[in-house]
């Protein structure tokens, strides 16, 4: 197992793209609705555009609510999209079970948060492998074929020697022999893009890293293209490639993972960073809530803020930020490195500059153009 | 180091009785002083929980708090056992002397009365002689206390968000100004922005009020930034405990060690990690021992026929202790 940073990887073949990916819940209209107003939505997901590329894991980082599970069901396609596009090797696919599902989901495998309740408790792991084999095509033609495939893939997931899982319950294994068993389940289908839908917030953090580094070993000899969803921004900085940033619905933030969390550049980006349980500074932990303004509130969905969705909380809005929505801007530290926020738009600071406030902390701002105006 | 508040002497909690029993706490010392935050950090399984429930008497049955002694040490007054307190007694030491917020703190509050019932509530169960008046304006304090405005306090638990209701409950645990308050996982549920505002409002009225906290959570780099000092459970026993920066910079177990090297850092350089071997010990098959050995890199002679007693450490750095061979205590706490 080893870090996959030094190989300076070239650009890898997308596999998976999201292009605009919205998804707006129903919300039950009361009767006097119906007359006055148009029909509510929850806005789970709004525009929402990233690709998963082969051999790469990307990391999807935001607090409860803010849609990233939502986005890893969309692209499992598990619910249907209102806009917005997923395709798969550039083929725009829309499946809504049957066949065409069925080879959809052999290539694309997701892995849910809570391997305590995606196993059947009734059945043994042989019958969620071998099912997962059969299904998708890869159980061979005879039995020795099936147990070959079986003892293969637990070895994949390091449950050694295979005999000793293979008949088990679920209830006679670990959190983390669980979540591994899961695993070799989406294996089973041979898949190209794992998603992972918080592999390890319900495993004891011993054995967490554990799982992650499973993972990444698993991407690199399988070249799987893996799709990280997390609210635990620190452990996207040791597992993937690329971070994407999401607040309430919306990509806030991406690049690649080192300089999205080494050097964040938007306001929200920076407030979780902050907020991180940090050993190394132990101030007592009241240092760092001045910078919130919303009192750790994200906003209602149903009627999201305009302009910018973090702009009732951000310390930096600009009366620009409460009207137009930020395009994704590009920061000039790195490439691939964007921020939606018109914080580096310099036309618009300078618009907005009146009163000259120095610029933002955590040095963040590689072009030194943006200075921000405060809004009150 | 200041008095202590609360003592824990040779607290054993089983589940079940007889042969049968799972002993979910062995043996364990823990000493609280007063105003200050002793983080206790383990594992799912480690008995941290049950500790938490077994000290304040709220085990529900089949734990059975097997043997060992709670002493509670009042402002003013003689020391008492919480665990012969009679029940009417109990009733009062509860809630006023130790109070405790529960880790699904979010779903504690009841959904069909409102904020300002339940909070009243307590004021009035507890001190009988006050007015209403006096009740409400108390409430209305509490709520301040924590950051919420006072008109919140006709809400129902819905209308909150889940940090709101963490503070409510937090605003209900001091509501008789403790000396002790436990607080298990209480920011589990919470997203990091939220749990750090709630820590440094924690920290502050800490400071305000002097209450003493123990604090139960597996999330370690969260205990070393927020706690003075730290104590680690591994399969029901205590197996370090020291100041929490002591701790984190130099850990003795290397359990500690092993979890410490199990959260990836936001900041420094970028390091392989690689957790901890194997998974958390069975409570019913402990192994022999140190019940760590099995997952220990470091296990050598010993380690698998003797349990190692948890005492300072032979180099003698002072408010330490620590339950392994390698660093065999100089004068063994005698059992």
């Amino acid at each position: 197992m080893t870090l996959s940073e030094s190989t300076a990887a070239p650009v890898n073949e997308v596999v998976l793209e999201a292009v605009g990916l919205t998804k707006h819940f129903p919300v039950r209209r009361r009767l006097r609705d119906l007359v006055s107003r148009a029909p509510a939505a929850v806005h789970a997901v709004d525009d929402v555009s990233f690709a998963l590329r082969r051999g790469q894991v990307t990391a999807l980082v935001g607090e409860s609510g803010s849609g990233k599970s939502t986005v890893a069901r969309l692209l499992a396609q598990l619910y249907r999209r209102t806009a917005g596009d997923v395709r798969l090797h550039g083929v725009s696919t829309r499946v809504h079970g049957g066949r065409a599902f069925r080879s959809y989901v052999r290539r694309v495998q997701l892995i849910l948060q809570d391997p305590f309740a995606s196993l059947n408790p009734v059945h043994t792991i042989r019958y969620h492998l071998s099912r997962s084999l059969r299904i998708h095509g890869n159980a061979g033609r005879t039995a020795e074929d099936l147990d070959r495939a079986l003892a293969d893939l637990l070895t994949r997931v390091s449950l050694t020697p295979p005999e000793r899982y293979l008949d088990a319950f679920p209830h006679e294994l670990s959190g983390g022999q669980r979540q591994r068993v899961a695993i070799a389940r989406a294996l089973g289908a041979a898949p190209e893009v794992l998603l992972a839908d918080e592999p390890v917030s319900m495993l004891d953090v011993s054995i967490r890293l554990g799982v992650l580094n499973l993972l990444r070993d698993l991407k690199e000899r399988l070249d799987l293209a893996i799709l990280y969803i997390t609210h635990d921004i620190a452990s996207a900085r040791y597992f993937a490639d690329e971070t994407i940033v999401m607040y309430a619905g919306r990509m806030v933030e991406g690049g690649d993972s080192e300089t999205v969390t080494q050097r964040p550049a938007h306001p929200y980006t920076r407030l979780l960073i902050e907020s991180a349980p940090d050993p190394d500074s132990i101030t007592g932990a009241a240092a760092a809530t001045a910078h919130d303004r919303g009192d750790g509130e994200p906003p209602s969905l149903i009627r999201p803020p305009a302009g910018c969705r973090f702009h009732p909380r951000c310390p930096h809005a600009m009366p620009r930020c409460s009207v137009d929505l930020p395009p994704r801007l590009e920061i000039a530290d790195r490439p691939g490195h964007w921020a939606a926020c018109w914080l580096y738009d310099p036309a618009t600071v300078a618009a907005e500059d009146a009163g000259a406030v120095p610029p933002p902390p955590a040095s963040a701002l590689g072009d030194g153009t943006a200075t921000s105006g405060e809004s009150r | 180091m200041s008095e202590p508040v609360l003592e824990v002497r040779k607290l054993r909690v089983d589940y079940g009785l007889g042969d049968e029993a799972v002993h979910a706490v062995r043996d364990v010392d823990l000493t609280l002083h007063r105003g200050e935050v002793l983080g206790l950090a383990g594992e799912s399984g480690s008995g941290k929980s049950t500790l938490a429930y077994g000290l304040t008497r709220l085990l529900p049955p089949p734990g059975v708090v097997s043997g060992g002694q709670v002493v509670y040490h009042p402002l003013d007054g003689l020391p008492v056992d919480v665990l012969t307190l009679t029940p009417a007694k109990l009733r009062q030491f509860r809630w006023a002397e130790t109070s405790i917020v529960f880790q699904g703190a979010m779903n504690s509050l009841n959904p069909v009365h409102r904020v300002s019932t339940q909070l009243l509530d307590v004021i009035k169960a507890h001190e009988p002689r006050s007015t209403a008046a006096g009740r409400l304006a108390r409430a209305r304090e509490l709520l301040r206390l924590v950051g919420i405005s006072a008109d919140r306090l006709d809400s129902y638990p819905h209308q909150l968000s889940g940090g709101m209701r963490q503070r409510v409950m937090i605003a209900m645990a001091l509501a008789l100004e403790p000396q002790v308050v436990i607080m298990d996982e209480p920011t589990t549920a919470l997203d990091v922005v939220m749990q750090r505002q709630i820590l440094g409002q924690l920290a502050e009225l800490r400071q305000r009020l002097g209450f003493a906290v123990l604090f139960i959570t597996h999330d370690l780099s969260l205990l070393v930034e927020f706690s003075d000092r730290i104590a680690i459970m591994y399969g029901g026993r205590i197996v370090e405990e020291a100041p929490a920066v002591e701790l984190y910079r130099r850990a003795l177990h290397p359990y500690t060690d092993g979890l410490l090297h199990s959260f990836p850092a936001l900041r420094g350089p970028r390091r392989e990690l690689t957790g901890i071997p194997g998974s958390p010990p069975d409570l019913r098959a402990m192994p022999s021992g140190c019940a760590f050995h099995p997952r220990c890199p470091k296990a050598f002679g010993p380690c698998d026929k003797e349990l190692p007693p948890l005492g300072p450490p032979g180099d003698d750095r002072p408010g330490r202790a620590v339950a392994c061979w390698l660093h065999p205590a100089a004068e063994p706490v005698p059992r």
